[in-house]
């Protein structure tokens, strides 16, 4: 890559960033289901010149079984975007502390909200429902259960979208929590669409948030899905709380 | 006496063994009073188990196993309280047919077991308990094919890499089963299909669709222990097969493994009951069965205490694990494993941010080894904190790979970078092995050669848990398990006794009640 390229920060043309602006370096892994020699190493810088990358550079290659290949490959990125074209339908942005969320609540809900949780279908992962849920949390964010203007239940895993929407209507939940790790074959979006229509056939879907979240959910396939909000890795019992107290009020003013 | 003293002299941590001894004798009362309640009960799954070990297998036209078939129809006729091998000793010298031909006629309602004329119990018994030997004998023939490969292969020194495979598809499996063989790994493990653990039945025959994982099938276990002797047989090492023999047909897979010749089974009770939401009786029952059958077959069985830290925190939970590898060694010496097929669980699980969190884990894998000293310890690589980050989840794991060799333990799942990413990559596994093959060497003899400071954080933190756990033991001892598990002790989760899944399967033995293989391999196991 020759070196006259602009080094001035431009939203409107950003590339990644190595050590310079604008110098487009990245770094990929894959394998390539070849043998582990010379036309191989050609083959891969192929591949990486088609993704748009320039120079590529295969720092690492080795076998990992009889006609399978390992490469570690840098480059520089010919592709730019306009960064200031992007518009997201990001969830509030202000997170509120536990303090702030009991306030919140007592002022303009004035009772404890009620919260179901609970990783359906045949999923059994529950370290993301315990995580929002249990006292204890996660990574030090307290978990619904600690909060003093929350009734927090968590069902658990593999609860049946039938049972799940039985004990929202016994418990009268203000939110629903769906959580999905599971997702080969896309199972977990099968099992989400199918709560939301058993919702909407019992006429609880608008009285009702419903939440979803996931190492695999984003709050824009959330929403895709039917889903009020959806939150993926990083997020915790906060950031839940926060958007769905707001919503609970917002609703209430229309 | 004079063993136990040596042990506490080369104790690394001095841990208390006076406090492990009572330790071990709660929890062997904890284990004896339980036992009590399972010696009084059968299930359909312990019944089914028996047909199978009698020869019966297949499926109807609508997919139904023959064994479920057979039980189903003596459940009917409510005889199960005296056990299916009466039934079908009786179809034997009634109808001069084999099992498997008493079993397909029941599925075309030819026969109904429970209202043929009764022959004389004692034929019945002797009738029944001869095939039983037969099959015992291929099991045997199983357990001596193992043995002979170890000898002509050598046992591996050191740590056994335990990888996992699920993708879903058999024949996908063997592919990447294979290629991690050659990588290094010792250990293969085919993950069951989600969900598999709460079917009422065993599925039939290759299959090549599931859901994060395979399906648990006699004839899924027959490819892959094919694959990987034939595999082995080109590396010139034995490869080991592992399954899930967990859920509601906890002891037909014992059975299923048991012929096909799997090596290691996941096989815990306490963690149905958690992780699974199944009946703690159906379960505990089950378990018994089908440990006496993993005992008898040579199998290495694992326990799921690692799961605890899943849920409830590394650091304060500690004692939950021990007190659990306590209880769940006295119900597997119950059932007649020897110690060197305990491979116990526990897992790298402490918060990354938690300071001196490495000399807290450490201290804990010293601990178990030193307080099993034969146990073929499982430890579990870090997957709660795994977060994303590949590259710090990579030293993560090569932190975890660290204590392994530093404490011996030898089960070793090796932990994957892109854990909480997806189902590993052929590559992902590749660096993983690499990773701990790396440390495995360049750090062989540390353990060796260090030695921990008296009165330190490790020490004080080893005997801490000890000293928790012997406590948390009394107390179960007081309460009884099933209590103690309704009370939310473990793992922070709560169960009802008669809650959960399978409850229904659950039997009442009568006065009359057979079950040929137990007492045979009772006989076995304690020589």
């Amino acid at each position: 890559m020759n070196n006259n390229f602009n080094k001035n920060l431009d939203l409107t043309k950003i590339r990644p960033y190595g050590d310079t602006f604008n110098d487009g370096k990245v770094q990929i892994s894959f394998t390539l289901p070849v043998e582990d020699d010379e036309k191989a190493i050609v083959a891969a810088k192929i591949l990486v010149r088609k993704m748009g990358v320039k120079n590529p550079s295969v720092v690492y290659h080795c076998p990992l079984d009889k006609g399978f290949t390992y490469f570690v490959v840098y480059g520089n990125l010919n592709q730019t975007i306009d960064y200031t074209e992007i518009h997201i339908d990001a969830i509030d942005k202000e997170i509120m502390s536990i303090e702030q969320i009991n306030e919140y609540i007592k002022e303009n809900i004035k009772r404890k909200i009620i919260i179901l949780g609970a990783t359906t279908g045949t999923d059994a992962h529950t370290v993301g429902i315990d995580a929002i849920i249990n006292r204890k949390g996660y990574k030090g964010h307290y978990g619904l259960e600690s909060y003093e203007m929350v009734e927090a239940y968590n069902m658990g895993s593999q609860v049946k979208n039938e049972e799940f929407i039985k004990k929202a209507i016994e418990l009268n939940a203000d939110i629903l929590l769906v959580s999905q790790t599971v997702t080969q074959k896309n199972i977990h979006l099968k099992n989400l669409t199918q709560l939301v229509e058993l919702l909407e056939s019992e006429g609880l879907r608008e009285k009702i948030i419903l939440i979803c979240g996931g190492p695999r959910i984003t709050n824009e396939l959330a929403k895709e899905l039917g889903y009020d909000a959806g939150f993926g890795p990083g997020k915790y019992a906060e950031d839940v709380t926060t958007f769905a107290i707001k919503e609970i009020v917002n609703r209430k003013k229309l | 006496m004079k063993k136990m003293n040596n042990k506490a002299v080369n104790s690394k941590l001095n841990l208390d063994f006076s406090m492990v001894k009572k330790a071990r004798e709660t929890a062997k009362t904890i284990a004896l009073d339980t036992q009590k309640f399972i010696d009084k009960h059968t299930t359909t799954s312990i019944e089914r188990t028996i047909c199978r070990l009698l020869g019966i297998d297949g499926i109807n036209e609508f997919g139904v196993p023959l064994p479920n078939i057979v039980v189903n129809n003596i459940k009917k006729g409510k005889g199960l309280g005296i056990g299916a091998a009466i039934f079908i000793g009786n179809a034997i010298l009634q109808k001069n047919l084999s099992p498997q031909e008493i079993a397909e006629k029941v599925s075309k309602e030819e026969i109904d077991l429970t209202k043929l004329p009764m022959n004389d119990l004692i034929e019945i018994k002797r009738a029944i308990t001869n095939l039983a030997k037969k099959t015992l004998e291929k099991i045997k023939k199983n357990k001596k094919k193992r043995e002979d490969y170890l000898e002509k292969f050598g046992e591996k020194e050191g740590p056994l890499l335990y990888i996992i495979v699920a993708t879903g598809n058999i024949y996908e499996d063997i592919t990447q089963a294979k290629a991690a063989a050659k990588q290094g790994a010792d250990i293969i493990a085919v993950i069951r299909s989600t969900g598999q653990s709460l079917l009422d039945y065993v599925p039939y025959g290759a299959t090549t669709e599931g859901f994060g994982g395979t399906y648990a099938t006699q004839e899924n276990f027959r490819l892959m222990r094919k694959a990987l002797d034939e595999v082995g047989e080109e590396l010139g090492r034995y490869i080991r097969l592992t399954n899930y023999c967990s859920g509601l047909c906890m002891p037909e897979i014992a059975a299923m493994g048991a012929f096909e010749r799997l090596d290691v089974m996941l096989n815990d009770a306490l963690y149905g009951i958690l992780f699974r939401d199944i009946n703690m009786k159906r379960t505990i029952i089950d378990q018994y069965f089908s440990r006496l059958i993993n005992g008898f077959a040579g199998v290495i069985i694992n326990t799921g205490e690692d799961n605890y830290l899943t849920t409830d925190d590394a650091f304060e939970a500690a004692h939950t694990v021990l007190a659990s590898q306590f209880i769940n060694e006295q119900f597997a010496l119950l059932a007649g494993l020897k110690e060197k097929q305990l491979g116990l669980g526990h897992a790298f699980e402490m918060n990354p941010e938690l300071e001196n969190g490495f000399l807290y884990e450490l201290a804990q894998a010293q601990m178990a080894r030193e307080i099993f000293p034969k146990a073929p310890l499982k430890y579990m690589p870090p997957t709660k904190f795994m977060s994303g980050n590949i590259f710090k989840g990579y030293i993560q794991n090569a932190l975890f790979n660290m204590i392994t060799i530093m404490t011996n333990q030898k089960i070793h799942l090796l932990g994957m970078l892109t854990e909480a990413i997806h189902t590993p990559f052929m590559s992902d596994r590749a660096l993983s092995i690499e990773n701990a093959k790396y440390i495995f060497n360049n750090m062989k003899s540390l353990g060796e050669e260090i030695a921990f400071k008296r009165g330190g954080i490790m020490e004080k933190r080893a005997n801490e848990v000890l000293n928790k756990t012997y406590k948390l033991l009394k107390e179960i001892g007081k309460e009884g398990l099933f209590s103690t598990i309704e009370k939310g002790i473990f793992a922070g989760i709560k169960r009802k006794i008669n809650g959960g899944k399978g409850l229904e399967g659950v039997v009442e033995k009568e006065k009359d009640y057979f079950n040929p293989f137990i007492e045979l391999m009772v006989q076995e196991n304690l020589m």
